[in-house]
């Protein structure tokens, strides 16, 4: 058997006496693309701020590749080859769309410690930051400022921003979320075409998008897995129409 | 840089190296030695405040140490270049512990832990008489003599600040607009997401907590040179405010705001006070209405208002043809 690229083990977390995520097990095979659903409060994200860094996990591991993130921080697993998009929008809204991308690729770049030479004059750095709009279809808002860009550009810098680190994994949180039938169409393509040496974990709650995208499904309720297969499999499941629909 | 920004900046340059023949007054003169050491001193907490969103209140300890070690080492016997260097070393290596202790916490504890580390710094001063002379102070005795200038009369002193400080300036201007700066401002802005794309927001903080520190010690030692003199006033919580509102006044999201602050107050503080008593109330008028009405302060302000009063002008004379036809 190949090594997964992500496999989360025991992973738990509490907040004060709420658990969040509860022993939580998961192995996705690289190049896979697995969906993550389950309603709101599971603990979908939390999963992805643990397998990130943005919050310390009370037990558990989590490894890229075999290799152990927990005990490193944020920055070390990005460079392992980590990437991720937000739900809410994290981005720099004062700066051009162009300038976002270029510090994306600073952050996997030695030159982010030159406190001497001109960025603006990293000719190759902002080629390729346009190269990388051009890709999710904004090359020509390259130049124009984040806070003057609609809600659908702005989820798809955010991709950019994310494919620019040619991550080995990559944790879409909402990719579709706030975007109109169109925007959705265009987002859907831009993931389709995202090459399969890029292995996929997304959240997403559009499922007719999702589970058209997804080959394995995990459900979570309430931090812990309670279903997990295939889409035919999972649907058919009476754990997931309970947790869905009720009793 | 655009050909129109080079020539307003050789035309300040040229400007900044005529001050002494135009004002020929020896007071002024030195006054205006006194402006660029506090626009070093300003520019320097600015690495911190503007582009790192990070609000120091103990600055004023690295010129307290740089000065302090200048100081004691060129007593001790030490030439004046080993005195300095050795005062900026000192000065800075603290500025790394100083900052492991403040970058603990971000906002409010930064700011606590600055305000408790630079008490620290004062108190010291204030009670190791034996080293620092306590609340009397300690002399320097003489100014050096760089690769043998005289710089003891005011205008030749006053170029030897005006060398060091555009050498600092132009250091901190690439700075600003350098891969790190950009790193810098990204984790002022969204420190989470800088971590997310690879960047270590810490250490990248620490850094320029580092680099703002050799800065300062740098004004430090020019401080002692200047004042022949230094005492805990010159380091106490006091001044390191004064600093601050330099930079805030001026506009902290700029290189030209803190010059601007720390010319208005030096001023202020020198020039008004011989005529006006209350110049505290003065200077706490001027700070209430800039930022009232300039909230980013001065220079942000100024050009705001200019592009403003452009744009009213162009399209005053857009419209005159059009209102003029028909008289023709």
């Amino acid at each position: 058997m190949t090594t997964p690229a992500l496999e989360v083990a025991h992973l738990s977390k509490r907040f004060g006496g709420l658990p969040a995520t509860k022993n939580v097990s998961l192995s996705v095979a690289p190049g896979e693309r697995r969906l993550i659903i389950g309603p709101n409060g599971a603990g979908k994200t939390t999963l992805f701020n643990l397998i990130t860094g943005d919050l310390t996990a009370d037990a558990g591991s989590v490894r890229l590749f075999a290799q152990e993130l927990i005990g490193m921080p944020t920055q070390r697993r990005v460079h392992l080859g980590l990437a991720r998009t937000y739900q809410i929008l994290t981005l720099f809204p004062r700066e051009r769309l162009v300038h976002n991308v270029v510090l994306s690729l600073l952050g996997l770049d030695r030159r982010r410690w030159n406190p001497w030479s001109i960025l603006a004059a990293s000719r190759d750095l902002y080629a390729n930051a346009r190269a990388f709009l051009e890709r999710v279809g904004l090359g020509d808002a390259a130049e124009r400022i984040v806070a003057e860009t609609s809600y659908g550009e702005r989820r798809r810098l955010e991709l950019a921003m994310a494919l620019a680190q040619k991550p080995k994994l990559l944790l879409l949180d909402e990719p579709l979320a706030g975007l109109s039938q169109a925007e959705r169409q265009t987002v859907r393509a831009l993931l389709d075409a995202i090459p399969r040496e890029v292995t996929i974990v997304m959240i997403e709650h559009d499922m007719d998008t999702a589970l058209a995208f997804a080959e394995r499904i995990t459900v979570l309720h309430y931090g812990e897995v309670i279903v997990e297969g295939n889409r035919a499999e999972v649907v058919a499941d009476p754990r997931t129409r309970e947790v869905y629909l009720g009793d | 840089m655009t050909p129109r920004a080079a020539a307003a900046l050789a035309l300040c340059v040229l400007a900044l190296v005529a001050v002494p023949w135009i004002i020929g007054n020896e007071f002024y003169v030195n006054m205006a030695s006194q402006v660029l050491i506090y626009a070093l001193f300003a520019l320097s907490i600015n690495m911190l405040l503007g582009y790192g969103g990070m609000v120091s209140l103990g600055h004023a300890a690295y010129l307290g140490i740089a000065g302090y070690a200048c100081i004691t080492a060129t007593t001790a016997g030490y030439d004046q270049l080993t005195a300095a260097v050795f005062a900026v070393a000192l000065s800075t290596a603290t500025a790394a512990f100083f900052g492991v202790l403040s970058l603990r916490a971000p906002g409010l504890g930064f700011i606590m832990i600055t305000l408790a580390l630079g008490q620290i710094v004062w108190g010291v001063a204030y009670r190791v008489n034996d080293l620092t002379g306590g609340d009397n102070g300690i002399r320097h005795p003489a100014r050096p003599m760089p690769f043998g200038f005289d710089i003891r009369d005011a205008s030749s002193f006053y170029y030897f600040t005006l060398v060091v400080f555009l050498v600092a300036l132009f250091f901190i201007w690439r700075f600003s607009r350098s891969p790190f700066g950009a790193s810098l401002k990204g984790a002022r802005d969204q420190p989470r997401r800088m971590r997310m794309l690879g960047h270590n927001v810490w250490l990248v903080r620490w850094v320029t907590f580092v680099m703002a520190g050799f800065w300062a010690s740098v004004a430090g030692v020019l401080y002692v040179y200047y004042n022949l003199f230094l005492s805990p006033h010159a380091i106490s919580l006091q001044q390191s405010a004064e600093i601050l509102l330099m930079a805030i006044l001026g506009g902290a999201s700029t290189l030209s705001g803190p010059i601007i602050g720390a010319a208005i107050i030096t001023l202020v503080k020198n020039v008004v006070s011989t005529y006006v008593e209350r110049w505290n109330t003065l200077l706490g008028v001027i700070f209430v209405v800039v930022i009232v009405f300039m909230p980013y302060g001065l220079v942000p302000g100024c050009a705001q208002a200019w592009q403003q009063l452009r744009n009213r002008i162009k399209s005053r004379k857009a419209l005159t043809p059009a209102a003029s036809e028909p008289a023709q």
